[in-house]
Order: C-alpha cells, then structure tokens, then sequence
C-alpha cells in the first residue's frame, strides 16, 4: 500500500481540484482530505458519511471560581498570557480566568495550583468520518474553529485511512495536503512514498515550492512537481522546467474549466473533454509510474 | 490601527491585497506598517524588496537535563501534555521538536536537574520598503510550531503606524494568534464553491473574536453568485469587489503590485481604507 501526498505551499494553486480529477482516473484508490483546515474536497466528491467519530486534540484548562483563593500561581507560571486578571466588581478580590483560545493545553497551572481548583479536561474539537463516494472511499475530517492541533488529526485521519485501504485491498492512498510547512502538513507527510507539489509560475508561489521542496527533503520522501497555469507567465514556468533540483511531471494550462467543474460539482475529468483533462491524465501517468 | 487580511484557504490573493492597501496608504503620507505573519510561506517580502535592518531568532525554550542530578522519577515526562520528554530506566529522553517550552517539566523536576536552553524555531525581520515599515517571521524547515514567532512580530510592531497584519491561511490556530487583536478584518474570498466553503468557516472565527469584519470579493467575476447570496443572508458587509484582471494576475507573477501597475486600482484601495476607518471608528 502507498500512499500519495499532494501539497502546495500556500493552496490556491489548484491542488484540491487535481486531487479530485486523480479521483475519478485511480481505478482502486482511498481518497483523504488532510487540509483540515480548509477542507474542500468534499464539495466535489459529495460524500455518503457511513461512520463518524469526534475527536480531542488537547485538553483545555478552566478554573472553579468557588475553589480559587487568588493566589495567582496560575497567572505567574503560564507563559502563554492565555490567564487573565481583573478585579471583582466589588473590588475586593482579583479574579483569574482563562482565555479559552489563548490556553495552549499544557496543563502547568493546573498541575500547581495550590486548592486545585482548576479543571484540565479533554475537550472536543473536531469530528473525523469514513465516506462513501462515487470514487470509492473517502477518509475527511472538520477540526473547530481556532482550534489547536491540526496535525493530531491529521495523523488520526491517515491512520484511518490505511486501515480502510488495507480492509478493502486499496493499493492507493491520495491525500490532498495541508498548507504551509508547519505541524499539519508535516503530519500529513511524514512516512508518505511520494510527495507532489502543485505550482504556479509566480515568484510567490515558486518560493513558497521551494520551501516545501526543502520540507520533503528533510524527510527524504521523493518529490515530483505540477505547473499549473503554466502558460501564465511562461518565461517563469521555463525557469522551473530547467532547475536541476526539481523533477516536472506535468503542465496544466490556464483554463476556466476548473472553476466550471467546480461550480457543478464535479471532476476536470468528468466535466467534459478538454485539453485540460488531456494534461491531466498525462500528468496522473507520469506519477503512477514514479510511484511505481 | 491593526487591519488583518485574513482568508479561509490561501491563494485567494491575500499578500496583493494586503500589500495593495499598505503600498497606497504609504504614498498617501500614512504611516504604515506591513506585517508578514504567514510565518509558514512568506511572501510579502517578494513584492516589497524591503531593506532588512534588525533581525531577531526567535526560540522556544526547552529542558536540558542534568544526569548528575536526575534520580529518574518521571515526573517531567507525566507532566508534559506534548510527550516532548521520555523517561526511560536508564535516561531521559527531550524529542525537542515537539516540545512547547511550557516550563512544566523544569518547575515539577524535585531536584532542580532540568534546566532550559533555547531552541531556535525562526527568525524575525525589521526593515524598510520605500515609506512602507516592513516587518516578517519565517518558521525553519522541519520546525512546526508558528505561532511564537508571530507573537513575537506583534510584540515589535509600532504603535502609531497603521499596521496591515497579512495572515496565514485557514482557521486555526496561527491565525487567530496573528489576527486576534486586530481593529477590523478583511476576509477574502473568490466566487467559487471552494472558496464560499472557506468563507462560511472564517466567519464562523472572527464571530467569535468579535472583531468588525468586512468580506473583499477577489477574482469576483470567475465563479458564480453563491457567495453574494451567502453575504446577503447572513447580512455581511462587501466591502470591494476586484474583477479577474488577468493584468493584475501577470503583474503578481513577477512581483509586481496592482496599484503600482495598473493605477485604475489606487482609488479603489483608498475608498476601501475609508470605509474601514469609519467602520472601525464607529
Ligand atoms: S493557582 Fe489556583 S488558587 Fe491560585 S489563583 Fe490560580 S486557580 Fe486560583
Ligand atoms: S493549561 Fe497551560 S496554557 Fe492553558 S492556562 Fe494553564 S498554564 Fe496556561
Ligand atoms: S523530573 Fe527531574 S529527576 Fe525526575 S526524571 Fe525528570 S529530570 Fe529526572
Ligand atoms: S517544557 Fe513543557 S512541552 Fe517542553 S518538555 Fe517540558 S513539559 Fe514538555
């Protein structure tokens, strides 16, 4: 079983949509959303959701009024300024209370606080599921919003994901990736057989490619690169064709069939044939082969 | 000031549109302050060419152990949420990587054998761009942690300037620290399924932050109208509309900005920040 990562650096390059026509051209594949942050892929593929489980990245810290003495040991040992002090409306007291979004989850107050009045429980911040599709199978997940922890999940899903395909004899994971070089898409990454980057000829997006391009290196996974709107800026798009260091497995031209297809909810591929699709399948070819 | 470009998904043209809007109040004698804290893929610094002037490393603080002192208890490794510290029969483990600096282990260690030592996750820039200030976080490769390095920006940004916060993509946690204490937020979105989808979800965010918000409508002639029938529900304000201009799509291809090349978009931009001020001021 191997598993497909494709990433982008920032996202907005097309990613999602390529992810969705390697879908429709994988004859026995799982497919996995692992940008959870901006899970998108499930508007194309339109999921049956068959099994769904919620999921706890981290605990969260709150603090019992009743029990707190205000001895601001709490407030003096969190470095992450997510305690707050104000004074109590008759003055007489200073209270302390926790900023839900600021708390890192690290349990250090809780742990010293001398009444022990503070509660550090798990919290729910997200839900995973198991979906149907019209492709076969579909692992996804929604993390809450300004929720922490975006690469636990995203590890959870992958998991999921190879128990699915080894249960169903999938030889083929595809996972459309986070964003960024940060937690999310080094859980997203991280022990994968291939790595594909979707790019853009704009020194934005060449920029942000050479990063992760840094990123897979790191971690030694074999990485092959898509232009996407290559005949934007073709000066650009020859630049990236001739560095030594990147290996280009395909060109998509410009073309408004991707928002088209998007807009009826479906593939590149499905929606018609066109130049585009024909790219695309050469594309997928090229990365099958390197897989191998 | 602080105005916060912020978006669901990234490539919907955030760095442009925040660059646009502090390219156009600088040469309005403004004083502005550009902050790159899409720490992950910075970009800004591509367009503005900034004269970099002070840099700081930014770093998380992690447990160094001392052996001639450790009895072995594993109190460190049962404090720690992030299963950063290991303690095995023979030693003690730091995965530091994966270590948050919270200082837990280092308080619980009976004997005193933990001490910290700076791990160095990224860097900060300061410097100039013409009469732009400009400021950056870069998080190093392999590193995972973003949001001490765009605390540390905040820290450093003047308090007088007007200051355009260019925020990481999506809606967790690096967002919210760049954009939590922002004046007002711009969220941008492009006509698009993908990007009505992203938007439901930013604004969810910056509901809860109840921070004033207005939605720019980018690319807005490539899709369909979904997104003006989700504004119009939810009664959320428009407040600019940029067309698909493949001029504007050529001139970020090769760094450059918008309202430099194309000076139809200067006015645009200035009635922008106008609405925004009176939004903010209200
Ligand atoms: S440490 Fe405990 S008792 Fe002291 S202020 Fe904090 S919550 Fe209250
Ligand atoms: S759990 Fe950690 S981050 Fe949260 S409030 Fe307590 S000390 Fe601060
Ligand atoms: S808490 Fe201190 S003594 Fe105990 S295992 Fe950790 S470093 Fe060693
Ligand atoms: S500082 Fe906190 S996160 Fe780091 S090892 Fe110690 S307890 Fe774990």
């Amino acid at each position: 079983m191997k598993e497909l990562v494709v990433i982008s650096g920032k996202g907005g390059t097309g990613k999602t949509s390529i992810v969705a026509a390697f879908a429709s051209l994988a004859k026995s594949a799982v497919l996995v959303d692992c940008d959870v942050d901006a899970a998108d892929l499930h508007i194309i593929l339109q999921p049956d959701v068959e099994h769904r489980e919620e999921f706890s990245g981290g605990k969260l810290a709150s603090i019992r009024q009743n029990d707190c003495t205000s001895c601001g040991k709490c407030f003096e040992l969190c470095r992450y300024n997510a305690i707050e002090k104000s004074t109590s409306p008759d003055g007489k007291r200073t209270i302390y209370e926790i900023d839900r979004i600021g708390c890192e989850g690290c349990g250090v107050c809780a742990w010293f606080c001398p009444e022990k009045a503070i509660d550090f429980k798990e919290s729910i911040n997200g839900e995973w599921f198991i979906s149907n599709t019209r492709f076969g199978k579909l692992v996804h997940a929604r993390l809450g919003i300004a929720e922490e922890n975006s690469g636990k999940l995203v590890s959870l899903v992958r998991t999921a994901a190879r128990k699915v395909a080894a249960d169903n004899g999938n030889e083929l994971i595809i996972i459309d990736g986070s964003p960024g070089i940060g937690c999310p898409v080094i859980a997203s990454i991280s022990g994968a057989q291939y790595v594909l980057i979707v790019t853009e000829p704009t020194l934005s997006a060449i920029h942000d490619m050479e990063r992760v391009i840094q990123l897979t290196k790191h971690f030694n996974i074999p990485t092959g690169v898509c232009i996407n709107k290559w005949d934007l800026n073709q000066e650009i798009s020859n630049d990236i064709e001739k560095n030594p260091d990147i290996k280009i497995l395909g060109k998509t031209s410009y073309n408004t069939v991707f928002t088209k297809a998007q807009i009826m909810r479906q593939t590149v591929i499905e929606y018609s044939d066109n130049a585009v699709a024909d790219e695309l399948k050469s594309l997928w070819e090229n990365v099958l082969y390197e897989i191998g | 000031m602080k105005i916060a470009i912020a978006s669901g998904k990234g490539g919907t043209g955030k760095t442009t549109i925040a660059l646009n809007l502090a390219s156009v109040l600088a040469s309005s004698a403004i004083r502005t302050t550009y902050v790159d804290c899409d720490v992950e893929e910075p970009n800004g610094h591509i367009f503005l060419n900034p004269e970099i002037e002070k840099s700081k490393n930014v770093a998380i603080p992690v447990p160094l152990i001392d052996f001639t002192k450790c009895t072995l208890c594993g109190k460190c490794s049962e404090i720690c949420e992030f299963n950063a510290i290991a303690v095995t029969p023979k030693t003690v483990v730091v995965f530091k990587d994966m270590c948050h600096g919270c200082g837990g282990c280092f308080h619980v260690c009976p004997v005193n054998a933990i001490s910290e030592i700076d791990n160095i996750i990224g860097i900060i820039e300061i410097g100039k761009s013409g009469d732009i200030n400009f400021m950056q976080g870069k998080l190093d490769i392999g590193k995972a942690f973003s949001p001490p390095i765009i605390r540390e920006l905040k820290r450093n940004i003047p308090s007088d300037d007007v200051t355009i916060l260019d925020s990481p993509p999506g809606t967790s946690c690096p967002v919210i620290e760049a954009i939590s204490d922002s004046d007002y937020i711009i969220l941008i979105t492009e006509p698009t399924p993908f990007g009505v989808n992203d938007l439901k979800l930013s604004v969810e965010m910056v509901r809860q932050l109840e921070i004033p918000f207005g939605i720019l409508i980018n690319r807005s002639d490539i899709g369909d109208d979904e997104v003006i029938r989700y504004c119009k529900k939810e009664q959320l304000d428009i407040i600019l509309q940029i067309p698909d201009d493949r001029e504007i799509a050529v001139a970020y291809s090769h760094g450059k900005l918008a309202v430099d090349e194309i000076p139809k978009y200067i006015d645009d931009f200035k009635n922008l920040f106008e609405k925004i001020h009176k939004a903010v001021q209200d």
